[in-house]
């Protein structure tokens, strides 16, 4: 029994429905701590508000909706993500050896999300903070278009390029970049400030933190520290308080 | 001419009706003729007002019980000649007549009234995808709603139905119904409230082996019809009578619940019942009001079903209508007033009256045996309804003269 | 210039019955009423006042009246005084004007052209003070035809989960934030008394609510704020908001200066920030990822809670509801263009959107059509006015409707229009301290619950009357609806009849 609990489990999911799928998962998780799926093809929610001390590993490709209202629980893709992954994520960890589809970590409020390489559009939108929650999403390639749009709390760190309309609407949270964005790609109402001590820091801690992840997977150097980093803050947590006339 | 085009009928416009209605069966399937029904419902001359009566029959044709029995009347010559060639294409005829009639004083302007013993063409019902009876059912609905001058009175197997406008009485004796033998006998002697004077929109109501009397006017009508209309059920005659066969119709023959069953969901217990159930009765039952919530019959009400099981007597929740039964040996006899029974049947005993929403049911004997040991299971329909089949999308109605 | 130079309103004082006791000046946070210094005298500053109407009520001698600025406009019926202010005030601040409550506009409201029936003669009416009259109704998806086993009275189909309303009426999703604790706190006391459901909007639900889980269903809007699987698992149902009836087609947008530190624990955003809804949710830009979210939700809570699909009234509604159906909405909601909203740009709430008898009418024939009208619920909301709205509404074929400003008017809310400005003399839509304790719960809970159970005992007499005596028999039934002075298309659309046909 003792052994059992901390043996590593593995379910084959192959194309199972994402709602057996999921019961399996649930089921084998009320058991075990750690949770091996293989042969993932598309099975949406896998993961969905797991809790804190709950592992996934997933081999395959998981479905849309990967890590939704994640709770505390760690996962784990050895393969590339689809889109929306840690939709509304409350807490917990992500960490994706690939890359991902549009709006990752869209409107996540804590916990944090390691993507080795490239990710869609609009990741990071609307993520939030409140107090001790702080989420995060690191992007070791390049960002689709609208990063951190309507971005109201947290961190996003971007090792490659922001595509265009970089942090629209962006009202809370900052974000780390490596090159300056050109001016038509960055939205008005956002700030490139100096990195202050506590930014290298952080900046530091995340990239050791993707370094432990992917080190010996990535191909481009990861930097070393926080020397060439830029950080976009918005110019006020209210930008649209004049836009209204009662 | 047996209606006149200046006055609304059924299907123009929806008419309240009063009414008489009975019922005589013999359990063991012992056949009778129509002289103890017509003595019966004759009695009750003053619930009806002249302007509809009309009787159903089962067992009536048993030397072609395997065909479908369509009563058909026609208002011209055109139309028979339509709805022939319609027949000749879906269905196989093996047999056609003028439905025997003799004059009654009384009677005017009957309509030519034919019959037909049918099977469906093999090979159109095949490729329909719907089984026989749905494949039947979507004819006659065409014929009713397409063929000008067309309506199928019946089109069960082994039954019949012979109505029209006068009081039952006279048309029985129109239809010469003491000519034919039958184990099961309904009637009904009509008071519309306005005079539509077309036999078709006569009673019984019938679809298939179902035919309905009724007496009321149910207050949920349209919230049934617009239920019933989604699963392909047109309602042509915007009866009451027309709605509660297609329920039944819907209930039984397609979600396979008992006869007993579908008519305990259109009478559904009350909250008030259900909420002093154990509780895996009350899950039961809210399980049943919430999935067939429309398929309540509210207002008064008092419906005699028959079918090739036999009858089915029912009375709306608050019993806000009569209707009465009794039994002698083998027989029962059901009807709005006890005397009309007393009439037929002086030695019947236990007469008493139908409960509001408990439905007194009577079975063949055969039926009764087939059905013990059956696991109270309802099994249903597999085959896609009406509106599931085709290509091309489903055909938004006209707002005609049917829409309500 | 039109402006707030010339007010709207003219406050009317009777000087001999006035006491001078001040008690308007305590009661007006728009500081309408002073005393003047020199005079010792009570005056006004008209322009401020948006006639809400506290002081009327709250003077003691009842000698204040509300009455319209005497200024009269050209008379022309295209530049009217309120076209030429609206111009002025954006001549002045660049901005887009802002509005709140429902759309005053005067577009047809269908509700007053549709009539009742009663029975006469032919069937009898019924007296619900002494026969039994039902108004429970259930929501949630269910199959087309259920499978039972009549011996066992057990039931063999997979049931989804259903929503009890002991009356056909639930409370329109109002927000923490746009709305007082206090006032939410007397929406959820008065569902629960009632056997209903309050709608916690799309705030989050602050922890003192918690406890009414029951009786609550909670909001997932495109800001996904106090989104949590605690949440989500702490209601009876869970909401998915597309849109809502007075900003159709945009986000939601509270100013900082409304998030003070129980809106932004409740939100959990940092206090004093815009709280901004997204116009779109960015997981859904597509039918199909309107399914998606929907088992989202139902994974994140195990399949024991219905979810709801809350879209505004638009021009296409029939056919979007029968999306929503296909994706796995257990209940439709359809809210109407004169629904009410804390704060929406004035053009939109004006001029977007459809009315929701049409919308209503519409939606319940597509569903009907396709044959899946019984697996699916249907409410609606957007000017509830009385119990012959509900009526007529459920003749035309909703399940159940929700009511927001008629709750709120039970509770002092004047239709003043001016809830974004976060002063509401009433304690409503504020969060001034001062202003919310204004509302004490237990006794505004009580003033909803008996307009609640008033209006049910009139759907039970317009019911009884009908000869109807369960709500399912009512719902959809049509013929028991006659249309006055509508055009033939109004009527078609309708499916109704004309009175006298």
């Amino acid at each position: 029994m003792q052994e059992r609990d901390t043996a590593q489990d593995v379910l084959s999911l192959g194309t199972s429905h994402f709602r057996e799928a999921n019961e399996r998962i649930r089921d084998q998780l009320e058991r075990v701590d750690r949770l091996t799926l293989e042969e993932v093809f598309a099975q949406r929610y896998l993961g969905c508000a797991l809790p804190q001390g709950k592992h996934l590993a997933i081999h395959g490709t998981p479905g849309n909706d990967m890590a939704a209202y994640l709770d505390g629980g760690t996962i784990e893709v050895f393969g590339s993500a689809q889109d929306q992954i840690g939709n509304t994520m409350n807490d917990g960890e992500v960490i994706i050896h690939g890359r991902c589809g549009d709006a990752a970590g869209y409107a996540m409020r804590g916990g944090c999300i390691f993507i080795r390489d490239d990710c869609g559009w609009r990741a990071g939108i609307n993520m939030k903070e409140y107090q001790d929650k702080q989420p995060i999403i690191v992007i070791g390639g390049d960002a689709g278009s609208f990063l951190g749009e309507y971005m109201a709390g947290g961190t996003i760190l971007l090792l490659g390029n922001p595509g265009d309309h970089l942090a629209t609407g962006m009202h809370g949270g900052v974000i780390y970049l490596r090159e300056p964005p050109s001016t038509h790609a960055l939205s008005s109402g956002i700030t490139i400030a100096p990195l202050a001590e506590e930014d290298r820091v952080r900046i530091e801690q995340l990239l050791g933190r993707y370094r432990a992840c992917f080190a010996g997977e990535v191909r481009a150097n990861i930097p070393a520290d926080a020397e060439e980093f830029l950080k976009l803050v918005p110019a006020s947590s209210r930008p649209y308080a004049s836009l209204y006339a009662n | 001419m047996f209606f006149r085009e200046d006055r609304p009928r059924e299907g123009v416009v929806r008419i309240p009706s009063g009414c008489a209605i009975a019922g005589i069966m013999d359990r063991s399937g012992g056949r009778h003729d129509g002289t103890d029904i017509l003595r019966s419902i004759a009695l009750m001359h003053d619930r009806g007002n002249g302007l509809g009566g009309g009787f159903a029959a089962y067992g009536i044709y048993p030397e072609y019980k395997e065909l479908y029995a369509f009563h058909i009347m026609y208002e011209c010559q055109e139309a028979r000649a339509q709805t022939e060639a319609y027949l000749d294409t879906y269905f196989m005829s093996e047999k056609q007549e003028r439905i025997p009639t003799q004059d009654v004083a009384s009677i005017k302007n009957p309509p030519d009234i034919w019959r037909y013993f049918a099977a469906p063409h093999p090979m159109r019902l095949n490729m329909s995808g719907f089984d026989e009876a749905e494949y039947t059912m979507q004819h006659v609905f065409h014929i009713n709603s397409h063929i000008d001058g067309a309506f199928v009175a019946s089109s069960g197997k082994d039954m019949g139905a012979f109505k029209g406008v006068g009081y039952p009485e006279d048309i029985g004796a129109f239809y010469r119904i003491e000519d034919y033998q039958a184990w099961a006998w309904t009637a009904h002697g009509r008071f519309p409230t306005n005079t539509p004077g077309w036999w078709g929109g006569a009673h019984p109501f019938t679809l298939l082996n179902w035919s309905v009397v009724h007496n009321g006017e149910i207050s949920s009508y349209d919230a049934n019809r617009r239920y019933v209309e989604q699963f392909g059920y047109r309602c042509n005659l915007q009866t009451d009578t027309e709605v509660i066969t297609y329920l039944f119709d819907l209930l039984t023959r397609r979600h396979g619940f008992s006869q007993q069953m579908a008519a305990h969901i259109m009478t559904a217990p009350s909250w008030d019942e259900i909420d002093r159930m154990d509780a895996p009765c009350a899950a039961f039952e809210t399980a049943l009001r919430s999935v067939y919530a429309s398929a309540l019959v509210n207002g008064p009400f008092s419906v005699i079903l028959g079918s090739e099981e036999g009858l089915l007597a029912i009375n709306d929740r608050l019993k806000l209508r009569a209707l009465m039964v009794a039994e002698h040996d083998r027989m029962v006899y059901l009807a709005s007033e006890q005397a009309a029974i007393e009439v037929v049947c002086p030695e019947a005993a236990s007469i008493r009256s139908i409960e509001g929403g408990v439905p007194f049911v009577v079975q063949l004997d055969e039926v009764v045996a087939r059905e013990q040991g059956a696991s109270g299971e309802n099994i249903q329909l597999e085959a896609p309804l009406a509106h599931e089949i085709g290509v091309l999308p489903p055909r938004r109605k006209e707002v005609d003269h049917v829409r309500s | 210039m039109f402006d707030r130079k010339v007010p709207t309103y003219k406050v009317l004082r009777d000087r001999e019955a006035c006491t001078n006791c001040g008690a308007c000046v305590r009661q007006c946070s728009y500081g309408v009423h002073r005393i003047d210094e020199q005079s010792g005298k009570l005056v006004a500053d008209h322009g401020a006042c948006v006639n809400c109407q506290r002081c009327v009520l709250m003077c003691p001698p009842r000698a204040i009246a509300i009455t319209k600025w005497p200024q009269v406009g050209t008379g022309s019926a295209v530049w009217t005084p309120d076209h030429m202010k609206d111009i002025a005030k954006q001549a002045r601040t660049g901005a887009v004007l802002l509005s709140s409550m429902g759309n005053p506009e005067p577009y047809p409201t269908y509700w007053d052209h549709l009539l009742l029936n009663a029975s006469q003669v032919t069937n009898p009416s019924i007296d619900p003070l002494r026969e039994p009259m039902e108004t429970r109704v259930f929501l949630g998806s269910r199959p087309v035809a259920l499978r039972v086993n009549t011996r066992q009275h057990a039931v063999i189909s997979d049931m989804p989960p259903q929503l009890r309303l002991d009356v056909p009426i639930m409370f329109s999703a109002m927000s923490f934030g746009s709305i007082s604790l206090n006032t939410q706190r007397a929406l959820a006391l008065a569902a629960e008394e009632l056997g209903t459901y309050f709608n916690c909007g799309e705030g989050g639900l602050h922890p003192d609510l918690e406890r009414y889980a029951n009786n609550t269903i909670v909001q997932v809007a495109s800001g996904r704020f106090g989104v949590n699987p605690q949440y989500l698992n702490n209601a009876a149902a869970i909401e998915i908001k597309i849109g809502q009836g007075a900003k159709p087609g945009i986000g939601g947008h509270l100013p900082g200066e409304k998030i003070d530190g129980e809106v932004s624990r409740t939100r959990m955003i940092p206090e004093g920030t815009d709280a901004i809804s997204p116009a779109p949710h960015h997981d859904i830009y597509s039918i199909e990822d309107l399914r998606q979210l929907i088992f989202s939700l139902k994974e994140a809570t195990r399949y024991r809670k219905p979810i709801a699909v809350k879209i505004a009234a638009v021009h296409n509604a029939a056919a979007i509801a029968s999306g929503m159906a296909r994706a796995g909405a257990d209940i439709i909601v359809i809210d109407g263009f004169r629904g009410g909203t804390g704060a929406a740009p004035k053009r939109i709430r004006n001029n977007v959107g459809i009315p929701i008898e049409l919308a209503l009418a519409a939606v319940d024939e597509r569903l009907r059509e396709e044959g899946i009208r019984s697996t699916v619920s249907l409410v609606v909301s957007g000017t509830i006015r009385d119990s012959a709205d509900i009526v007529r509404a459920i003749a035309l074929g909703a399940d159940a409707v929700s009511i927001g400003s008629a709750a709120l008017i039970a509770i002092g809310c004047h239709q003043c229009g001016d809830c974004a400005s976060g002063r509401c003399n009433w304690g409503i839509a504020t969060q001034d301290p001062a202003l919310t304790k204004r509302i004490h719960p237990q006794s505004a809970a009580e003033r909803i619950v008996n307009l609640v159970r008033a209006w049910n005992k009139e759907i039970e007499e317009m019911m009884g009357g009908m000869g109807i005596n369960a709500i399912d028999s009512l719902r959809g039934n049509r013929l028991m609806l006659r249309g006055v002075g509508l055009n033939q298309k109004e009527l078609d659309i309708l499916g109704v009849k004309h009175a006298g046909e």
